[in-house]
């Protein structure tokens, strides 16, 4: 058997024997992803639904001053209650999203043909009452929308002379693109669980190996450097493509359950997609591989080896986050890029649109090529003198 | 047979091994005597080829350890100061590890590692992970590991540092052994009983210099005293790094 495969199966034993590694490469790492995906989108469709679909309840202060208003609401299907004597009071304590107030002098400036005041007490800065207060807004306005148009006929002209402009929404979303949007988060999750999932072996099997007194006795054996590397590369890039797997599987488990349907979109998540995902990202697991165990090599202890593997983790979070806040058009040379490859394939999976074949092969040569290149770096460092120098 | 001649090493400033010369016989114990500091490790981590020695050569065999670092790694067995152990895995299973990175196969490696388990007495902890073991296990396991691939040159650094009484004597025995077996024995030792009660041969190493070379009988007349622990302080200068 070749030293490295020797290596190989001695780190991937030993690890699978730690139950820490066990529960954070495949437990927590990969099933973190979904389970906060899922709960995150749940909650979105549950809220979602639940505004739309509930009546409104305004409550309102003044009904007496314009019984019109009050009527139209109703017929509307607004539930009209009695609004709390302090409306200010109330809706800072966040008792209530919206009240509308009908001042008494509203009844004389309504039949005086002026602009009547209401006034809506609202708290702009609460998001959860945005929605409520908007359809209270659109309510209102569809009302006073109605009168206008009542009085221009009666006075023979024709409503569309004040409306010189309408706008037609024709949205070229569809609803896997929409689903895309929901599913922003999903790139970032993917190459996160790659890396992540490879960190805690990588880490213990050069720097701890080292913090351990054990890396010594090991180099004195009649085996090149770059094979016991090689070996401990590999073990890493197995714990990490294996949490990929898992998180995977449980997403494409974990998404038909959720009716996102029902907000109308449509998120491309089976067996297939999942597969094609697989195939895009697990190459990054070599870069992430050879970046981990270089810097393992290269800090001079466990725990220096951690702080900085920690923030190696946040690396490849950082096109993602550029990406959700200055979204790109996709050139041809991205395709070339780790990590903005692997975003933009990512998304395109999920959005359900087709792959270009050369885009994907691009992007695993590319990744593949830098993998391996870093992975010779760490050999390098692998074979400085004081490696193996424990104390 | 181990031959050394004019190592030397710096570590910036400070020469931490500063021309050491010397040979250890087959069938001999030799003992590498000095005080904390003295550059006994880093002597031996040149041996051992973990470090690059700047000037001079070192023969292990026969075989200079520069032009064929693996073949002299075949014929070496260490116990280097460094002595961790994989502690989720049990002490066989590390002794079986370095077994197979020697290239031994099945059948061999098998009968070595019993037969090492037996020499060392640790049969009831063989099938125990290493994790909470006392001290003496461990040595004991690091040196069973050192050895399973059957080398002719065995090398210990400080072997009984922190061991207890018990477990020393072991040791002692399992090295008068190896010697009785026409193996070449090196060890270091800041201790002067276990350097004066076991060796052939002492080598006095102080300040990156071999001060003195001979058996017990010699080293007491080149330093006039009838005491051997007073020749070696005679020797040395001082007695500061050193113990009885």
């Amino acid at each position: 058997m070749s030293p490295w495969r020797i290596v190989f199966l001695k780190e991937v034993r030993e690890n699978l024997r730690d139950k820490r590694v066990m529960f954070s490469t495949f437990v927590l790492g990969t099933l973190m992803g979904p389970v906060l995906f899922a709960g995150l989108i749940g909650l979105m469709i549950s809220v979602t639904l639940e505004r739309g679909e509930k009546p409104l309840e305004l409550p309102v202060a003044g009904a007496q001053h314009a019984p019109n208003l009050i009527a139209f609401l109703k017929n509307r299907g607004v539930q009209i209650e009695d609004a709390p004597a302090d409306a200010e009071a109330a809706i800072r304590k966040r008792d209530k999203d919206v009240i509308l107030r009908i001042p008494p002098e509203y009844a004389q400036q309504w039949r005086d043909g002026r602009a009547a005041t209401l006034e809506l007490v609202v708290d702009r800065s609460q998001q959860k009452a945005e929605q409520t207060v908007s359809r209270a807004e659109r309510l209102i306005n569809e009302y006073a929308g109605q009168t206008a148009a009542l009085r221009l006929i009666v006075r023979g002209v024709s409503p569309s002379v004040v409306q010189p402009v309408l706008i037609a929404d024709v949205d070229q979303s569809t609803p896997q693109s929409r689903g895309g949007l929901l599913l922003a988060m999903l790139p970032y999750l993917l190459i996160l669980t790659v890396f992540a999932g490879g960190s805690y072996l990588a880490t213990d099997a050069t720097a701890g190996e080292r913090e351990r007194q054990s890396l010594e006795p090991l180099l004195i054996n009649p085996v090149s450097r770059g094979q016991i590397m090689g070996g401990k590369l590999i073990a890493t890039f197995t714990f990490a493509v294996a949490s990929l797997a898992i998180s995977l599987i449980a997403f494409s488990l974990s998404m038909p359950l959720l009716p996102v349907e029902k907000i109308g979109m449509v998120v491309k998540l089976g067996p297939l997609e999942c597969a094609l995902l697989f195939l895009i990202v697990a190459p990054l697991g070599l870069i992430g591989a050879g970046l981990l165990t270089s810097v393992s090599a290269f800090a001079k202890g466990f725990r220096e080896a951690q702080t900085y593997n920690t923030l190696l983790i946040i690396l490849p979070a950082i096109p993602s986050m550029l990406m959700a806040l200055n979204p790109v058009k996709p050139a041809d040379w991205m395709y070339t890029v780790p990590l903005l490859s692997h975003q933009l394939l990512i998304e395109q999976t999920v959005r359900g649109e087709s792959l270009v074949a050369w885009q994907v092969a691009a992007s695993i040569g590319a990744t593949l090529a830098i993998g391996i290149v870093i992975a010779m770096i760490a050999a390098r460092l692998y074979h400085r003198e004081h490696l193996a120098i424990s104390a | 047979m181990l031959e050394l001649i004019d190592l030397r090493k710096t570590f910036g400033a400070v020469k931490a091994v500063d021309g050491v010369s010397f040979s250890a016989r087959d069938g001999e114990i030799t003992g590498l005597l000095g005080p904390n500091g003295a550059g006994k490790t880093t002597t031996l981590r040149m041996l051992y080829t973990l470090m690059k020695p700047e000037t001079g050569h070192i023969r292990v065999d026969g075989v200079d350890i520069t032009e064929n670092p693996d073949a002299v790694r075949r014929k070496l067995g260490v116990l280097p100061d460094a002595r961790g152990l994989y502690k989720r895995l049990t002490a066989r299973e590390n002794i079986e590890y370095f077994g197979r990175l020697h290239g031994l196969d099945e059948a061999t490696l098998k009968l070595r590692t019993d037969g090492l388990i037996k020499a060392l007495g640790i049969e009831d902890i063989a099938s125990r992970r290493t994790e909470g073991f006392s001290n003496g296990q461990r040595v004991k396991t690091a040196i069973a590991r050192a050895l399973v691939h059957d080398p002719r040159n065995v090398l210990l650094d400080e072997p009984t540092n922190g061991l207890d009484v018990m477990a020393t004597r072991t040791l002692r025995k399992f090295m008068l052994q190896l010697r009785a077996e026409g193996r070449c024995v090196l060890f270091s030792s800041h201790i002067m009983q276990e350097v004066a009660a076991l060796c052939d041969r002492i080598v006095v190493i102080a300040q990156g210099r071999v001060v003195a070379e001979g058996t017990a009988d010699e080293l007491r007349a080149q330093a006039g005293e009838a005491n051997l622990e007073d020749a070696f302080v005679k020797i040395i200068g001082t007695e500061e790094g050193l113990a009885l």
